[in-house]
């Protein structure tokens, strides 16, 4: 009992787990587990020849948190910023540091209009984007949405629902107001 | 090149995009052979990770054949097969140099609070990931290793990061001999850390989840004992009546940010991104301890703010543990347990699909159909 000093509920022995279990405390000496120390001089990777890495060259200004002192040596070149998101995402960088909320939720409000930006920006391509292949909603076809789902004691069916609405919600909002506005008025 | 890319929440799909090229002296290019899908591409495939651009694509777990290196690469040559480490870092900073490759500060221009990522959105660097033909490796000589003839490739991909983490989580768990150990989330990382809190020494390791066909995994690949959280009232009070009222020694939260169970919790979470992620497992891993345990944290969130029960952490005297898993220092005591026998990491694999299915692989992640626990994606199969 957690009462007394005893455990209440005792292991099985160490012998009857090794015998069940292939590698059984194989790595129960703490030394012979490679996160332990957590941190030693002793792990600097091999590979490294150099103090400081050389500098990757930047293409144009790029963005960096204001609790770094320079850019970095290297940085990645995925998506540079653009459009309207782009200027919503500079500012959190040079405005405010990580530790506040203002960041996060301008970099976050910068992903909404980035996505609504880049729908527009399709229809202009040969390759607009389409809800039903981008969502793989095939894949209700193939991979057993009923049995997957039912009668098995999952717990997020009591959300799923939430889904459709929140991925197809902006897009029939959208196709709305789109027939509201081009309607002749009478 | 064909790549996964990001078109928005619940949205992806397959685009050709430019080759990558080689921006840096220690930078290399790798045709990816095989990729995955991990848990945390949930996290972006959600829109709840932050920074996170259209056009981004996915994927930082692959193995490939070296396609091209740049001037000051030492290591590798072309046409060398290598596993690559889901952590992009440097080796020289202070943070490498002390072994915290999962934190470097030399990669990501974006964050100082995260190291670099493959694919993983602005936050973690902006670099494009693997779920793709071809994919840029900076500091190839620090991370990536040539896969050893002996070691099936699926393993190796498996290394990169799903089991790596699961392993690394177990550690920071601080396992004792005979610790009853409970594992929160049966996906691949929870699989991994339960199978490998025995090699720790523990005495119990047990699995919670509400997916039925994940925890007959937990009970199959892990040995573990294991309980539905749908099926009972309170998950925390059962796991005090499975401990004689004592709570479990040790906790692993191998669930992150989707975390289930709290309809309040999930939805201002997950739905509405009012908060940095669902921190239900979490807080249910901080109740459910015993006084003086330690909580290991390998489920992700974002960098937002979450509700989380300090007040029963401090007052329990819990030591929490967490980190990005340094995936590197892990595998030469993981080569010797595949090669002994010891764990078989590809037998959580369960779906092979071709990258031009990409989309409906991340629904059928997403909605957990077709029993998917691991996906693997094949770049060059189409
Ligand atoms: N720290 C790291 O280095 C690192 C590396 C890889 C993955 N991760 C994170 O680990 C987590 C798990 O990854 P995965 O690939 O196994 O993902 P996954 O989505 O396959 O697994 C998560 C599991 O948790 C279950 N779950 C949901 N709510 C739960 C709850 N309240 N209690 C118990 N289980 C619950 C789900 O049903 C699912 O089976 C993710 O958050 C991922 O981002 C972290
Ligand atoms: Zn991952
Ligand atoms: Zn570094």
């Amino acid at each position: 009992m957690a009462y007394t000093a005893e455990k209440p509920v005792p292991p099985p022995s160490s012998d009857e787990l090794r015998a069940r279990i292939p590698g059984w405390g194989a790595d129960l000496d703490p030394a012979d587990r490679p996160s332990f120390p957590r941190e030693s001089l002793d792990l600097r990777p091999e590979g490294a020849h150099w103090d400081f890495p050389e500098r990757q060259e930047p293409d144009g200004p790029r963005e960096r948190s204001v609790e770094h002192k320079f850019l970095t040596p290297v940085f990645g070149t995925a998506q540079p910023l653009t459009g309207i998101s782009g200027v919503i995402r500079r500012y959190a960088y040079d405005r405010f540091s990580e530790g506040r909320a203002a960041h996060w939720l301008l970099l976050i409000a910068g992903d909404r209009v980035d996505a609504i930006e880049s729908h527009l920006k399709s229809f202009a391509t040969f390759r607009p984007d389409n809800p039903i292949t981008e969502t793989g909603l095939m894949a209700e076809v193939k991979r057993h949405p009923i049995r997957s789902r039912f009668g098995r004691g999952r717990a997020d069916l009591r959300h799923t629902w939430i889904d459709p609405i929140l991925v197809a919600g902006p897009w029939v909002l959208t196709g709305w107001l789109v027939l509201k506005v081009l309607r002749p008025k009478r | 090149m064909r790549a996964m890319t990001y078109r928005g929440p619940y949205k992806v799909r397959v685009e050709e995009k430019d080759m990558p090229k080689i921006e840096h002296p220690n930078d290399a290019i790798v045709r990816v052979d095989l990729a995955s899908i991990c848990g945390s591409d949930l996290h972006l495939y959600h829109g709840l990770m932050t920074d996170l651009r259209i056009g981004h694509t996915f994927g930082h777990e692959f193995i490939g054949t070296v396609h091209e290196v740049g001037p000051s690469v030492q290591n590798l040559k072309v046409g060398d097969r290598v596993m690559v480490p889901f952590n992009i870092y440097c080796g020289s900073c202070f943070f490498c140099a002390r072994g915290l490759y999962s934190n470097c500060h030399n990669v990501n221009a974006n964050a100082t609070a995260v190291g670099g990522i493959y694919g993983y959105s602005h936050t973690t660097g902006g670099y494009d990931g693997g779920q793709a033909e071809f994919v840029r490796v900076p500091f190839a000589d620090v991370g990536p290793t040539i896969i050893p003839e002996w070691m099936d490739p699926e393993d190796a991909l498996m290394l990169t990061d799903a089991f790596s983490t699961g392993y690394f989580g177990a550690q920071i768990g601080d396992i004792h001999e005979g610790d009853t150990v409970v594992v929160f989330g049966a996906g691949p990382v929870g699989l991994a850390a339960a199978r490998s809190s025995w090699l720790m020494g523990a005495g119990r390791v047990i699995v919670i989840d509400h997916l039925d066909y994940r925890l007959e995994k937990a009970r199959e690949f892990a040995f573990a004992e294991t309980y539905n959280f749908n099926e009972y009232d309170d998950i925390v009070v059962h796991m005090k009546k499975i401990t004689g009222f004592l709570g479990a020694d040790v906790a692993i939260e191998a669930v992150g940010a989707e975390a289930d169970g709290n309809l309040l919790q999930h939805i201002t979470a997950a739905k509405l991104k009012m908060q940095g992620g669902s921190p239900v497992a979490l807080n249910w891993a901080i109740d459910s301890v015993r006084k003086g345990a330690t909580v290991s944290v390998i489920g992700a969130y974002g960098p937002i703010f979450n509700a989380v029960k300090f007040g029963d952490a401090v007052n329990k005297g819990l030591t929490l543990r967490m980190n990005q898993a340094p995936v590197k220092r892990q595998w030469p005591r993981l080569f010797e347990h595949i090669k002994n026998g010891y764990i078989k990491p590809s037998d959580m694999i369960t779906h092979r699909i071709p990258l031009e299915h990409i989309a409906e692989g991340y629904h059928m992640f997403s909605s957990k159909l077709d029993d998917c626990i691991k996906t693997v994606v094949v770049p060059n199969a189409s």
